[in-house]
């Protein structure tokens, strides 16, 4: 196994032939976490760009090159402010692969899935709902009376306390994950990896409900209620009463199923963009 | 009072930044209180920009892209209710009156963007392939492209001819059912997304925990944060009981001490 010392970061020395300039990089990358948002998988390019100094770094045959590119394309969200914890442990995780420790593509796809639910938990509320409304709700103010100060403030301000989050949280993240990785003995590894499966799985059950909006608004049946009203009943009523989100949960088994018989995922959008707008136009979908 | 060629071209790429921004969320370039600010300086009235920006922005507080749903467009409406306040001679009020219209506009022509910014990522897959890094990283970031034209093209119209009447009429001739379906689609296409990866960690015999946060997540209202620690104390759990884990773990010495003094306080019972 191969581990330089790197002597460029202070606080502690850490087993890593990942460079400070990496995580610089990284870092930059992080910034841009955006910037080819598509509903289909979100930020998952962004994801594999992000890691891309690393595993440069760390993987030297195109093989596992494309292999650990290909890993990082898969379906990525959370809120950007705070995406750093999740590739800075990635960053060990896949550092910990390279240099021989047996860890699969699916422990390190849970481990992603399982921190950036409940980060972007974290996340929204404390970035889009208290420090842009409160930076904002400031530089208004001051803007209202023609003020220059009010955009600057906000400005600084803001992205101040959000390229620190970014950067800290990042190395943070990647120090936490080698703290991890550091001591794979025994069958931590497989604890490890059932662990992140479990808790990965979990937050998918509960994101395939949340984050996924479908609408059936066709009426079945209209009944007087007690206080005289009409009470309109939906298909969508009906289905919210077995269980919520249940065609979103049907949606994706199906598509699971259709992945694994190697129905290409281009065809899938363009089917569903199609249901998209076929059944709005017919009023079936809203 | 027409815009110069200089006036026009920084408009142009103001605009580009204030889309770019609009996507990223990063550094807020396409906030009220930085666009109009900026379209002001570019128009030669700084203080009208401020103040509407202002204005403006105490309206858009609540706006946030939350999951993967999306904001109504404040770069679009901000630059172009600057341009026609500014040149159009329209007070502050009537550029409110602008600016909300244009801002639900713009997010159609968000969905649109999003929906074409699909193709990039499959591009992407294609060049992982072959382990092209460069190629990706430029797939990645000219996706941004899109985005930047989304509100530069109608910003840079309404800044030539000074008509907001005019962009409107233009996004109109979209067929409502294809925008509609559009953003119907943009509710649940995600599923694909979220398939990829349960192939990828799917575990059959832990199949029953990604259930059981479907049906939690289903009728329980709280935070995601909140989920993430009742999922890590069931993942604790399980890994704690498994017997699999138990029987091949090798005594710790505090657990040794624990066992030896269970065993002593036995003999001191049986005496």
């Amino acid at each position: 196994m191969e581990t330089i010392v790197s002597e460029t970061i202070e606080e502690q020395p850490l087993q890593s032939v990942i460079t400070k300039k990496d995580l610089m990089m990284t870092f930059v990358f992080s910034n841009f976490q955006q910037a080819s948002f598509n509903y289909e998988r979100i930020h998952a390019l962004a994801f594999c760009v992000d890691m891309i100094p690393t595993i440069k770094r760390i993987y030297h045959t195109k093989e596992e090159q494309s292999e650990a590119l290909k890993r990082h394309l898969t379906f990525f969200n959370t809120t950007p402010a705070v995406c750093g914890p999740v590739i800075g442990v990635t960053i060990a995780m896949e550092e910990a692969k390279a240099s021989g420790a047996d860890i699969d593509d699916g422990t390190i796809n849970s481990l992603k899935v399982g921190l950036m639910g409940p980060l972007a938990g974290v996340g929204d509320p404390l970035v889009w709902g208290t420090l842009r409304p409160i930076a904002a709700a400031i530089g208004a103010s001051l803007a209202l009376s023609g003020n220059i100060l009010g955009p600057i403030l906000f400005f600084i301000a803001f992205n101040a306390v959000r390229l620190s989050m970014k950067w800290f949280g990042l190395t943070y993240g990647f120090r936490k994950g080698l703290d991890i990785v550091k001591d794979l003995s025994g069958n931590l590894l497989q604890k490890l990896t059932e662990g992140a499966t479990i808790l990965g799985l979990f937050i998918m059950g509960v994101l395939v409900t949340k984050w996924t909006t479908i609408n059936i608004p066709l009426v079945v049946s209209k009944t007087p209620g007690q206080d005289g009203k009409m009470i309109v009943t939906t298909v969508q009523n009906v289905l919210d009463d077995l269980v919520p989100g249940l065609l979103a949960l049907g949606l994706t088994l199906l598509m699971m199923k259709l992945l694994k018989k190697k129905v290409s995922p281009i065809v899938l959008i363009f089917v569903l963009f199609a249901v998209g707008i076929v059944g709005y136009g017919l009023g079936l979908l809203n | 009072m027409a815009l110069s060629i200089i006036q026009i071209v920084l408009i142009f790429i103001f605009s580009c930044v204030a889309g770019m921004g609009s996507v990223l969320d990063e550094f807020q370039t396409h906030r009220p209180l930085i666009a109009c600010t900026i379209v002001g300086l570019i128009l030669g009235d700084l203080t009208t920009g401020i103040i509407l920006g202002g204005t403006l922005e105490l309206i858009a507080l609540g706006w946030m892209n939350i999951g993967a749903a999306q904001s109504p467009d404040s770069a679009l409406a901000s630059v172009i209710a600057t341009i026609l306040v500014v040149v159009g001679h329209q007070d502050i009020q009537a550029g409110i009156a602008i600016a909300l219209p244009v801002a639900a506009a713009g997010q159609v022509l968000t969905v649109i963007a999003r929906t074409i910014t699909v193709a990039f990522q499959h591009a992407a897959d294609k060049e992982a392939e072959t382990a092209a890094f460069n190629k990706i990283i430029f797939l990645h970031f000219s996706a941004l492209f899109v985005q930047a034209l989304r509100v530069a093209i109608p910003a840079t119209i309404v800044a030539i001819f000074v008509s907001a009447e005019m962009v409107n009429k233009m996004l109109a001739m979209i067929p409502e059912v294809v925008t509609g379906g559009l953003a119907v689609a943009g509710g649940f296409i995600v599923v694909v997304g979220y398939a990829m990866v349960l192939n990828m960690m799917s575990v059959k015999y832990l199949m029953p925990f990604f259930y059981l946060g479907f049906v939690l997540g289903g009728y329980l209202e709280f935070s995601l944060l909140s989920f993430g620690v009742i999922g890590l104390i069931t993942a604790l759990i399980y890994v704690q009981l498994n017997p699999n884990f138990t029987k091949s773990l090798t005594l710790q010495p505090n657990e040794q001490m624990v066992y030896s003094g269970a065993i002593v306080a036995d003999d001191e019972l049986d005496d």
